[in-house]
Formats: C-alpha cells, sequence, structure tokens
C-alpha cells in the first residue's frame, strides 16, 4: 500500500511521518516515533497493553488506524511524565508495587489516569470497572489498587494545597 | 551462610523496585522495544498438522520475493536440543516430520514484518498425515505411530516410587477415600509475549537479546544448534514481561532468530503473536490423578498412594521433572508415613508442556487438599485439625529424603484460621455459603541441576572502584518478580551502604559469571547467599584497610550507615567513601566473589529420579477461601482468601506480598476459569479473548499474611515466595464450595454447568426421599460426589 504523509499530535508535540493508510497506531507509535512505552500483549484487542489516551479517552491503540487521528491529542505512558516530574499514577505504581513486570502498566496506568480526570475519589468497585479493560498476569490487581488509591491520596493532598476559586453557579 | 541479624536497615524493609521508574515512564526496554539499523524481521511457518510426515518443503518463491533475506528449514540447523541432557528431542524446524499443530517448519527474514508474512505464505509443504494421538490414556497404549521412535509407547518416561510401607498403612487407617481428580491443561499467560532480536556482528560473533528466564541454556543450546563455541555468542537478557515457567526453557523462536541471523549475517527480530505463544506453550499438563488416602480416626494420615498420568504434548521438555516433582511433593508437606506413587509422563500431538507456577505440584497439591478435606468430613473432624494433626517437626527428613530445615506451616495455619474466623463461621454459614481451608508448599531452588556439574549453582562478582559505586555482577534473571532489587537490598545490608550506592549488572553472559536461570524460585535463595559471600569478602578488604589506618583489628569495627566505625564508643570513624579510597591504595579495584552450592545433605537420596524434589529450603502456605454459590446458576463466587505464606524472612515485604498474592490470583484463575479447549489435537482458544484470565472484575480480595520461619541457610533466614502459594488457592475453593453445598469438585476449573447438575440431582433426592419417608434429607445427602463429570 502507498505511503501517505500523517500528521499526528502525541505528547504535546506535532509528529510527521509517512505511513501506509492501514499502518496501525501502536505500530506507529512503536515502530516510526519510538514510542516503545506502549506494549502489544495480545492479537485481538483484549489484553489493554496498548491503550492511549485519545482526546483524554483511553483507547486501544491496536486497532485504531494512526491515520483516523489526525487533528485528535494522543498521549502515551511517555506523555503522563518523566522522571523528576512524574504524575501521580506513576510515583503510586512505583510505591505500592502496583508494577512487577511492568508490560501491562502503560496501559493501566492509562486508564487510571482517564478514571481520576472524571471521577477524583472512585470507590473500589469504580476502579475495578475502569481497569477491567487491563489484563493483569503479576499482581492479582491488589497492589495495584493500592497504587491508585495512593495517587487519590496525592491529588487530593495537592488540590488541598492549591485551593481553587469556589465555582460561581452560571 | 544465615545472617540472623537483629537489626536490619535494609533486608526486611518494602523497596520499590529499582527498575520501576523505567518501566513506569515507558523507557524499560524489553526484547521487542529493541531494534538496530538494518534489523531484519523474521515470521516463523507453523505446522497446520497435529503429526505428519514432511515429504517436501519448496522455498523458492518465498526466496524469490522482493526483501526476501533468508529462508530457513530443518536442514540449516538438524542439531537436537532441549532443556533436560535426557531429553534432546526437538530440532528449531522439523526435520523428518511435525508433531502438533503449530510446530515449527521453517522460518523467513525479510526487510519488514509484512515482505515476511507474505514469504511466509509463498512456502509450500506438501505433508503426509500420520494418526495422531491426543488423548493420554489412548496415547500410553499405542502400538505404532508413535511421536518419537525412541519413546515406546508414546510414554516419555514413567515412574514407580514407595516411600514407607503403604499396604500396611491402609490397613492401619480408619478412614479411606479413592477418587479420580482431573485438572484441565493451562497457560502461563505472561503479559509480554516472546521475542527475540538476534545480532550477527563482526568476526562472527553473534549477541542475542531474548525474553528468557534462563539466559545461560539459551547460550549453551543455540551455541549447541548454530555450531558456534559459547565465547562467540554473547546472551542478553532485557526486562521481561513476566515468565512464570513459560520463558524457563529454550523456546523455538529464540533459536529461530539465531539461526536467521547466522544465515543472513544480520540482525534479525522475531515477536510471537499471541496465538505462537499459545502453541510455544510449555505450560501445565493436563493431569489426572487417582488417588487414594487413609487416615486414622484422629485424623493422622496413614497412607497415601497416587497414580498420576500427565498430557504432556510432543516433546520432552521439562516433562520428566514435573512427573517427578508431583510424586516428590505428594507427601512431603505433611508427616506421612509411607507413599506409592506411580507416575506417567505421556506424550501426544499438542503443544509441549512444560514448568509453570508450581510446576508439577498445584493438580496433585488440588486431589490431596481436596481428599483430605473429605476424609476430615468423613472422620467428623475439623479440617483444619487434621492438617494439624500431620505437622511435620523440623528439622526432620521426610519419609521420601526431603532435608526440612525451616517448617512454618503450624503458624501459616492458625494464622488464616484466626484471620479469617474459621472457629466462629465454619458449618455455621447458611446453605450456599461456604468456606475451606488448604495447604501447598514449594522448594526453594533445586538441590541438584539440571546439567550434572560441581560447579556452583550461582556466583556473583562485586567490584568497587575510586568513585566508591558498588557494581554487583549477578547472572540471576529478573523477570519482573523484583530479583535486582533483593540483591540490591541484601549488598547494601552487609556494606552498610544505602541501596542507592549499588548498582546491578544482571545477566549477560559477557559481564555476568553463570547462575542456573529463574526456575524452581531458586534466586532469593542461591543469588541471595551468593550476594551475601561477596559482599562479605569485598567489605573484608575495606575493613582490614580500615583497621590497618586506625591501629585496630578488624573484627572491631563494623559498616552501618555509610560508615565505618569501631563498635565501642571511640570517635573513630571514616565514611564509606574514604573507606574505599584506603583498601583502594591497597589493592587497586577491589573486586571479590561470592557463589552458592546446595549443602551435599539437601541432595536427596540415591534412587532413580531421587534428584528431583530436594531443596536446600521449602516455602509454606494455607490458605482459606470464602465463597458464594447461587445454587440457581450455578455461578460461585469467591469472596475472599486468606493467605498465610512462610517465606523465611522477607527480605522485601512488598515484594513477597506481590508474590504471594499474585500467586493465589493465578490458582484463582485455573481453579475457575482458565483452560486450554481441545477438538482431538487442535486448541480452540489460542487468544486472550477466549482463554480468559481473570480481570479485576472476577478476581477476589486476597489477604496475605507473611510468616517468617527464618531458615537456617537462607540469606538472612528467606526462602521462596513466589510460587509456593498457587497450588493451595485450588483446594482452598474446591473444599469452600464443598461447605456451602456439599458438592465435591474433582474436575478443574471448576464449571458452573456441572455444579449446577450436582445441586439439581441433590435437590432431586432430598426431594424423593422426603416424599419417600417425609423425613428430612439426610446428612449424606450433603456428600454428593460428582463422578463423570466432563
Amino acid at each position: 500500500m502507498k505511503k501517505e504523509l500523517i500528521h499526528l499530535r502525541v505528547n504535546g508535540e506535532d509528529r510527521e511521518f509517512a505511513a501506509a493508510p492501514n499502518r496501525l497506531l501502536l505500530d506507529v507509535l512503536r515502530e516510526e516515533l519510538g514510542l516503545t512505552g506502549t506494549k502489544r500483549g495480545c492479537d485481538d484487542s483484549s489484553c489493554g497493553c496498548c491503550a492511549v489516551l485519545v482526546d483524554g479517552v483511553p483507547m486501544l491503540s491496536c486497532v485504531a488506524l494512526a491515520a483516523s487521528y489526525e487533528g485528535c491529542e494522543i498521549t502515551t505512558v511517555e506523555g503522563l511524565g518523566a522522571i523528576g516530574s512524574l504524575d501521580p499514577v506513576q510515583e503510586g505504581f512505583v510505591e505500592c508495587a502496583g508494577a512487577q513486570c511492568g508490560f501491562c502498566t502503560p496501559g493501566f496506568m492509562i486508564s487510571t489516569v482517564a478514571l481520576l480526570k472524571r471521577n477524583p475519589n472512585p470507590s473500589l468497585d469504580e476502579i475495578r470497572e475502569a481497569l477491567s479493560s487491563n489484563l493483569c498476569r503479576c499482581t492479582g490487581y491488589m497492589q495495584i489498587y493500592e497504587s491508585v488509591k495512593y495517587a487519590i491520596e496525592k491529588h487530593r493532598k495537592e488540590t488541598e494545597r492549591t485551593p481553587v476559586a469556589p465555582a460561581v453557579a452560571r | 551462610m544465615s545472617m540472623a541479624n537483629p537489626k536490619l536497615s535494609t533486608v526486611g524493609k518494602p523497596m520499590a523496585m529499582t527498575d520501576a521508574r523505567m518501566k513506569i515512564v515507558g523507557l524499560g526496554k524489553y526484547a521487542d522495544d529493541l531494534s538496530v539499523p538494518g534489523m531484519l524481521i523474521g515470521r516463523i511457518l507453523h505446522s497446520p498438522h497435529p503429526h505428519a510426515r514432511i515429504v517436501s518443503i519448496d522455498t523458492s518463491r518465498a526466496e524469490a520475493l522482493p526483501g526476501v533475506r533468508g529462508v530457513v528449514t530443518g536442514k540449516d540447523a538438524p542439531t537436537p536440543y532441549g532443556i533436560l541432557p535426557i531429553g534432546h528431542d526437538e530440532c528449531v524446524f522439523a526435520v523428518d516430520k511435525v508433531r502438533y499443530i503449530g510446530d515449527n517448519v521453517a522460518a523467513v527474514a525479510a526487510t519488514s514484518a509484512e515482505i515476511a508474512e507474505q514469504a511466509v505464505d509463498l512456502l509450500r509443504v506438501e505433508y503426509e498425515p500420520l494418526r495422531a494421538w491426543s488423548d493420554p490414556e489412548e496415547s500410553m497404549n499405542a502400538e505404532s505411530d508413535w511421536i518419537h521412535e525412541s519413546r515406546a509407547n508414546n510414554i516419555e518416561k514413567e515412574y514407580h516410587h514407595v516411600f514407607g510401607d503403604p499396604d500396611t498403612g491402609f490397613r492401619e487407617s480408619d478412614f479411606a477415600a479413592e477418587q479420580r481428580y482431573v485438572a484441565g491443561e493451562v497457560n502461563h499467560a505472561a503479559m509480554e509475549p516472546h521475542a527475540t532480536l538476534a545480532i550477527w556482528e563482526a568476526n562472527d560473533r553473534m549477541t542475542v537479546y531474548s525474553s528468557t528466564q534462563v539466559p545461560y541454556y539459551l547460550h549453551r543450546t543455540i551455541s549447541e544448534v548454530c555450531e558456534m563455541p559459547m565465547n562467540q555468542i554473547r546472551v542478553i537478557k532485557p526486562l521481561i514481561g513476566s515468565g512464570f515457567g513459560g520463558k524457563s526453557e529454550v523456546i523455538p523462536i529464540e533459536v529461530a532468530a539465531a539461526v536467521l541471523a547466522k544465515k543472513t549475517k544480520k540482525p534479525v527480530k522475531i515477536t510471537y503473536t499471541r496465538e505462537e505463544v499459545f502453541y510455544a506453550h510449555r505450560g501445565r499438563p493436563r493431569t489426572i490423578v487417582d488417588l487414594k488416602m487413609g487416615i486414622t480416626r484422629d485424623g493422622k494420615i496413614k497412607a497415601v498412594q497416587a497414580r498420576v498420568v500427565q498430557d504432556g504434548g510432543a516433546y520432552c521438555g521439562f516433562g520428566p521433572v514435573t512427573v517427578l516433582y508431583s510424586g516428590a511433593l505428594l507427601g512431603a508437606i505433611y508427616d506421612v508415613p509411607a507413599v506409592r506413587y506411580d507416575g506417567y509422563r505421556v506424550l501426544t500431538n499438542k503443544p509441549a508442556c512444560g514448568a509453570m507456577r508450581g510446576h508439577g505440584t498445584v493438580n496433585v497439591r488440588f486431589a490431596f487438599e481436596s481428599m483430605l478435606d473429605t476424609l476430615a468430613h468423613q472422620a467428623s473432624l475439623d479440617p483444619a485439625d487434621v492438617r494439624r494433626a500431620n505437622l511435620l517437626h523440623a528439622p526432620c527428613v521426610t519419609v521420601n529424603g526431603l532435608r526440612v530445615t525451616s517448617y512454618g506451616l503450624p503458624e501459616c495455619v492458625e494464622k488464616v484460621v484466626e484471620r479469617s474466623g474459621w472457629r466462629e463461621k465454619r458449618g455455621k454459614l447458611p446453605y450456599g455459603k461456604g468456606m475451606g481451608i488448604a495447604c501447598s508448599h514449594y522448594v526453594s531452588g533445586a538441590a541438584n541441576p539440571i546439567i550434572r556439574s560441581s560447579m556452583p549453582h550461582t556466583t556473583v562478582n562485586i567490584k568497587i572502584d575510586r568513585d566508591a559505586a558498588v557494581t554487583v555482577y549477578s547472572g540471576a534473571a529478573d523477570i519482573g518478580q523484583g530479583s535486582d532489587t533483593m540483591q540490591v537490598q541484601v549488598v547494601s545490608e552487609v556494606l552498610g551502604v544505602r541501596p542507592g550506592r549499588v548498582k546491578l549488572v544482571s545477566a549477560d553472559t559477557e559481564l555476568t559469571p553463570v547462575d542456573l536461570g529463574s526456575y524452581s524460585s531458586r534466586v532469593t535463595f542461591m543469588a541471595g547467599n551468593a550476594c551475601i559471600e561477596a559482599a562479605k569478602n569485598v567489605r573484608e578488604q575495606i575493613v582490614a584497610a580500615v583497621a590497618e589506618n586506625f591501629g585496630c583489628r578488624p573484627h572491631e569495627l563494623e559498616c552501618v550507615d555509610e560508615i565505618i566505625r569501631k563498635t565501642d564508643d571511640s570517635p573513630m570513624r571514616v565514611s564509606f567513601d574514604d573507606a574505599v579510597g584506603m583498601a583502594i591504595d591497597f589493592h587497586g579495584a577491589l573486586v571479590a566473589q561470592g557463589s552458592y552450592a546446595p549443602p551435599e545433605e539437601a541432595r536427596g537420596g540415591k534412587f532413580k529420579g531421587a534428584g528431583v524434589g530436594p531443596s536446600p529450603s521449602y516455602s509454606y502456605s494455607a490458605q482459606v477461601a470464602e465463597v458464594t454459590v447461587d445454587t440457581e446458576t450455578g455461578h460461585v463466587r469467591v469472596d475472599k482468601i486468606v493467605a498465610a505464606h512462610d517465606c523465611g524472612k522477607a527480605l522485601n515485604p512488598m515484594a513477597v506480598e506481590g508474590q504471594v498474592i499474585g500467586s493465589v490470583y493465578m490458582g484463582f484463575g485455573q481453579a475457575m476459569q482458565e483452560e486450554m479447549i481441545w477438538n482431538g489435537s487442535r486448541l480452540m482458544n489460542p487468544s486472550l479473548l477466549e482463554y480468559r484470565i481473570p480481570t479485576a472484575l472476577e478476581n477476589p480480595e486476597i489477604e496475605c499474611i507473611i510468616v517468617e520461619s527464618e531458615d537456617p541457610e537462607g540469606p538472612f533466614g528467606a526462602k521462596e515466595a513466589g510460587e509456593g502459594s498457587l497450588a493451595a488457592t485450588i483446594p482452598a475453593i474446591a473444599n469452600a464450595i464443598y461447605d456451602a453445598v456439599g458438592v465435591r469438585m474433582i474436575t478443574v476449573p471448576f464449571s458452573r454447568e456441572a455444579l449446577l447438575e450436582a445441586i439439581r440431582k441433590q435437590r432431586a433426592k432430598k426431594n424423593a426421599s422426603a416424599r419417600g419417608n417425609g423425613a428430612a434429607a439426610s446428612a449424606g445427602d450433603r456428600q454428593a460426589s460428582m463422578e463423570g463429570m466432563r
């Protein structure tokens, strides 16, 4: 298939590359853009290792055509936070052993970031529900819940430190 | 070599994994994340037949495709290999015949994945189908069409062991039971599919990055198959997306990439699809256990007898070891005076089975602990009390010659009984709710190496130069379990320095001394002890230099908090950096070595097969599961599992907890929903969509209790933590289901259809008897057995 010039916005940067229109977003991220943090764990969109945020919504990049996402804001694990400026979710997965082998971890963190954005204080059942599209074979999920709770607590403390203006009814 | 020390500063404290930060920012590199300029992509052609002679292979059309750089078949690499010296029965590509659907026939390297896939489609293979064997009980009676000519009747290996006097034991028993239990086949389903990058280099050298638990066995096998000296090959283990045994022997992809790299003189990367992972397999075999056990009216086990048939698939792999573990660990968890064991490892035309977490012990432990529950009910005893009645008294030697040095099982049982509310709740829960108890154990490394040798099982080097950084060179393979972190903790503890000062270089055959690999839960015990010895040896050099400088004797000094100081109240002290400077003035850069070999007395008996089962030490686990059975649908919800695990000493409690919970999770998956489904020799569910590992929604709440029995030979008292808990989970759930509805589950996974059918039969029987004599149903109705399920 003939290659076309494709523009994507990934982790806040504009990226341009030539690729066939049938190239999957996952392959483009890993092979064209060198963002290997996003993983492939299955053949049939069942494991969640390849999850990325598209305009803030978790999507499986293994069943997404890269060319269809021009104009969208794509965030991969590399865009969540760098060493020295980690997102609280990343910190949680380090401090509470939410990552063992680490292969599923990018996908779990993507799902967690999206969850906490729409619901900053989820119950355990809501956490389980939100993470149920991601498979982990190491942890038995318990330390992942701890990691998410760590992030919730960290978020809460940060918001307490920087009080926002009271909401005004519109 | 134990170092019991009350004031530990790093060991025993939860520590985040040293590689966690790389993983959570997406910078950690797994094998498939690696690429080098000029790299080719490889793809493998797999057999569509379960058993067929290869008549011809035509590679010409594939070779002619633009972009194809090399095609290899069995002729390019005919040397057979296998993880066991007695089982060199597989070639990287089938030479004369294929033996399972998915067997490897040929491979292609091309400039892109698309071209490689097209080229695979252009390969033409003519097959002559042979009779295929898919049922182990039929296969083991085969008179002809054997899968391997050298294995008569398709029996890879059989063992017949008798310890003590089982016949007398059964005669002296007040209660006995006999039952067939069947456990389905399961796959590790590690999240990372296998990948290998083999780089051909100048001077006929090759560097191989591979997703392996056993870099040194891979090193050896590539050398044999590629006919290159080991010193021309370098194997590096990058980050591994977990293994659970699925990467603990050489997998065809690893050899295929090396053979293609050698042929094309280029870097070649191959990554399995998930479907190919299921064909490479090496998982837990479908196992038929015919078990008989007898106990006294006090619950004391008098004799155990088991006939075990394992459906091993088409190649030997770890097979004989699996079937030996099933026998060796059958009775060794308790004080069992007599054991008779007949184990058969049978070949079938299916993907080869191998080692999987809890290797060889899981399915027999399910049968054993289920039957112990049955007998407890027959004798009207509390199942927890029956476990207590059969405890070993360490130190001791079991009836089959296994040396037990530490034994935290009594405390494990106490802890789970207490935490689960066993005494208050058991037998008092309403119909449909129940709780069950079970125990398990596992080796902390095999006391005998796979390839007979007197070499230490692991060696660790430490280097400290002017910068006073401590660099540890260890061959141990971290596969996500945290062994790198454990070694950093141990070395920093012995040297009295902060963990950040210690850097670990691991699992690189060019830099690190031989370690046998990450299997049989050996790394904490063996590499941990080697690290202690190496660190003590380098500490000695530093302390000697400081003593000379202070004009005191070395034993008057201690290393703590990055300082070397006199143990008395003297103000004489020096920073670790300065102390290293003093020592280097004497020696130049400091180097030291430590190694570990299991003691002679831990290596077991002398009978045939005695080599498997002995370990320097054993872990123990006790668990209580609580379930709710929906008696209208047969659906079982596991509400909670409390697991107590005796790991000797938790060097990193956070990692131990992760291992124990992860083991219970995997046991839960096997108990409730995981199974490889076969239509003859064809695997019907080679995907994660249909091979259903538990998600966050199904998984129960799991509570981990760490028990520390402080093994006298373990590093700081530690034993294994990564496997031993898996086996108890399955029978704990089965026993809880029995407590809930009086139905005994004898086939794994526990199907809701079978459970519902048994509940309905039970109900019909109860109604019939109520109509018949107008009396309440007898207690015996709660003990309906489910023979012939599935």
